[in-house]
């Protein structure tokens, strides 16, 4: 059996240079008389060894697919993610980046909007960079529901065919991606950070951190259309308005039964408490362990009603019932990538800067010069925060005249 | 009736570390564990089975042979039955084909009241596996469970996070459900659950146990590959800003003027 498997090293290639060694993430691969030696129970068929190998010693071998006509599949697509009608920042961040997809491609960029009583919306999708809106409304689409939003989406795919699909990575866009791509037999790729066309192939490349963002992965869907991805908030650019852009609105009309939902949405609740939602927001303020007591927090608020920022938190300030989960950031919480990220009191354990080090100015604050945060921060101040915080606030107050 | 749990075995990311020489990930020593969001649904499960008469807790996982380990901790905390799914067929599979391999392992096991998982694995971090699996058996789903409100044999009201809030969502079984970490503090193994998983026989199925289409699972079932990869480009050195903490406040505030008023 052992030469059945998909994996194989050309010993007459290999010249025991290990540097497929070093490149495997499952320490599969060993030297045997200085020729690559894979352990199967271990390999993962992940392809970084073929990857790195300078001399093509190792392939792996795919089945060759049914190809289907890839020209059928024309133009990129971004789901408009609305809430209570108003069409969410993550899609001008699509729409920056799918507008950069679809020129290099030369095709349409369109924008699929599902609501309810949500036309007015479509305007500002046009003025952002969509050449078309793919409309549907329905009382039934009013707040997002999975199984009419999942129908409705495989609908419009399949009649239309784009060859890219853009969906947020967010609690909506990784619920209804994943279903739409099973369903239409696409390969999905989650939480995208880096998203371009190979020149050559005209296909999609997908960028994301994997390991905790330990590693960086780049990802095709080389046989199968449309190529979907999800991308993480913050990390796009948004698109600018142009209010003389003009655009197409393709109204699609569906019978009752596509909105059919075998789950109910009973209520919704907004519970964050003060300040604006981690994911979306520019700044951060988070307050941990060092803190001390939940009362202090009321310290981290203050800063972050001044910035206009949300509160973040660390793990063991969760723990400890000083602040509710949803405004943890870590491995078991939210990963966000504010442009500025302010740590008061964190130490920066490694499941914390998981979720937090991808922002683009890290400010840390703690007494401990040793913290491991400040190994990630942009700028550290290695004092008592009771005493820099309050003037924190006291000085960005003067600066921005509050 | 049937609880299902999916968990995977994961990497402690704790012990994730980069090789500052070679810029790989060190990996001696680097223990496998249950993906800790999996730890939150196999808790609610046990903690479902005690609400529901005459059900049994069934953990499946899909992974080379030694995720055997964590289906023996899940049996230690309470879990009825365990099924590892194991074939080299299986390897390179993406979140389609894993989803497809899982589904169709359940659809074996048949007559399922719910299925739980957590919202996401900590080593890959897709949040695709549990919907795809939802996808390929037609069922509904729930994903990003805080709470379930209130569960009998025929469906659940449960709280969905967003990222405003909640939502209440009521959902009829069978379903899946996602569950983040809010929603319970996992018991610790007892010493009779220990004993216990030590014997537990675990089934391991193959693909031809589950009558799985070759097309459909590992590498030839996955849409996606991965062509490239590397390490992230490390951030630029910090500056530290020293004096007394008027000054550095001060310091701080005009460093970060551009940032702030953007």
């Amino acid at each position: 059996m052992a030469n059945m498997d998909p994996i194989k090293v050309i010993n007459d290639k290999c010249v025991g240079c290990t540097l497929c060694v070093k490149s495997c993430p499952f320490g599969a691969i060993t030297m045997e008389n200085k020729k690559a030696l894979i352990d199967t129970t271990k390999c993962n068929l992940c392809g970084a060894c073929v990857e790195v190998c300078k001399f093509d010693a190792i392939v792996i071998e795919k089945k060759e697919k049914e190809k289907i006509d890839f020209s059928l599949y024309k133009d990129v697509w971004v789901f408009a993610e609305q809430k209570k009608g108003k069409v969410q920042s993550i899609a001008f961040e699509l729409l920056g980046k799918g507008r950069e997809l679809a020129d290099k491609l030369g095709v349409n960029l369109c924008a699929v909007l599902l609501g309810d009583k949500v036309e007015g919306s479509c305007k500002e999708l046009i003025e952002r960079g969509a050449d078309k809106v793919y409309l549907v409304e329905s009382p039934k689409l009013g707040a997002f529901q999975d199984d009419p939003y999942t129908k409705v989406l495989i609908e419009l795919i399949s009649k239309y065919k784009p060859e890219i699909v853009l969906c947020g990575a967010t609690t909506i866009g990784r619920s209804l991606g994943s279903r739409v791509a099973v369903k239409l037999d696409s390969g999905l790729t989650a939480d995208c950070t880096g998203l371009d066309i190979d020149p050559e192939e005209k296909i999609l490349l997908q960028t994301r951190p994997a390991f905790g963002g330990n590693i960086m992965a780049t990802i095709i869907s080389p046989d199968n259309r449309p190529q979907m991805a999800t991308v993480r908030h913050k990390v796009m650019q948004e698109a600018d308005a142009d209010p003389s852009r003009k655009g197409e609105i393709v109204k699609e009309n569906y019978s009752d039964e596509i909105y059919t939902t075998r789950t109910r949405l009973i209520d919704v609740f907004e519970e964050i408490e003060g300040t604006i939602n981690l994911a979306e927001a520019d700044i951060i303020v988070s307050g941990g362990r060092g803190l001390g007591c939940a009362d202090n927090f009321s310290m981290i608020k203050e800063l972050a009603l001044t910035l206009n920022a949300a509160v973040g938190a660390s793990r063991s300030a969760v723990d400890a019932d000083w602040i509710p989960y949803s405004h943890q950031v870590g491995q078991t919480g939210k990963t966000v990538c504010p442009k500025l990220y302010i740590a008061c009191g964190i130490s920066g354990q490694i499941q914390h800067l998981i979720g937090m080090k991808s922002s683009d100015v890290i400010v840390a604050i703690n007494k401990d010069p040793e913290a491991p945060i400040f190994s990630v921060a942009t700028y550290g101040i290695v004092d008592d925060l009771f005493k820099v915080v309050p003037l924190l606030t006291k000085h960005f107050k003067t600066m921005l005249k509050k | 009736m049937k609880i299902i749990v999916l968990v995977k075995q994961v990497p402690d990311t704790t012990d994730v570390k980069i090789d500052p020489v070679t810029n790989t990930l060190i990996r001696e020593g680097v223990e496998s564990v249950i993906n800790p969001f999996d730890r939150y649904a196999i808790e609610e499960a046990i903690r479902i089975k005690e609400r529901i008469v005459g059900s049994e807790v069934v953990v499946i996982s899909m992974g080379p042979p030694q995720a055997i380990a964590a289906l023996r901790e899940a049996i230690s905390l309470g879990c009825d039955n365990a099924i590892l799914l194991s074939d080299r067929k299986f390897a390179g599979s993406d979140t389609w084909a894993t989803s497809y391999t899982l589904a169709q392992a359940i659809k074996k096991l048949g007559d399922f009241l719910v299925i739980l998982c957590g919202k996401q694995a900590s080593d890959g971090d897709t949040a695709q596996v549990g919907p795809g699996v939802s996808m390929h058996l037609d069922i509904p789903q729930v994903t990003y469970v805080k709470k379930i409100e209130k569960i009998d044999a025929k469906g659940a009201i449960v709280e969905r996070m967003t990222e405003e809030g909640y939502d209440v969502v009521e959902t009829p079984f069978p379903a899946l459900i996602t569950v983040v970490k809010e929603i319970n503090e996992p018991r610790l193994p007892s010493l009779k659950g220990k004993m216990r998983s030590k014997k537990a026989e675990i089934s391991v199925w193959t693909a031809e146990d589950l009558a799985c289409e070759d097309k459909n699972i590992g590498l030839d079932g996955s849409p996606t590959r991965v062509v490239k990869i590397f390490s992230p480009s490390p951030r630029e050195g910090g500056q530290m800003l020293e004096g007394e903490p008027e000054e550095t406040s001060k310091k701080l505030v005009d460093a970060l003027k551009d940032v702030v008023i953007g």
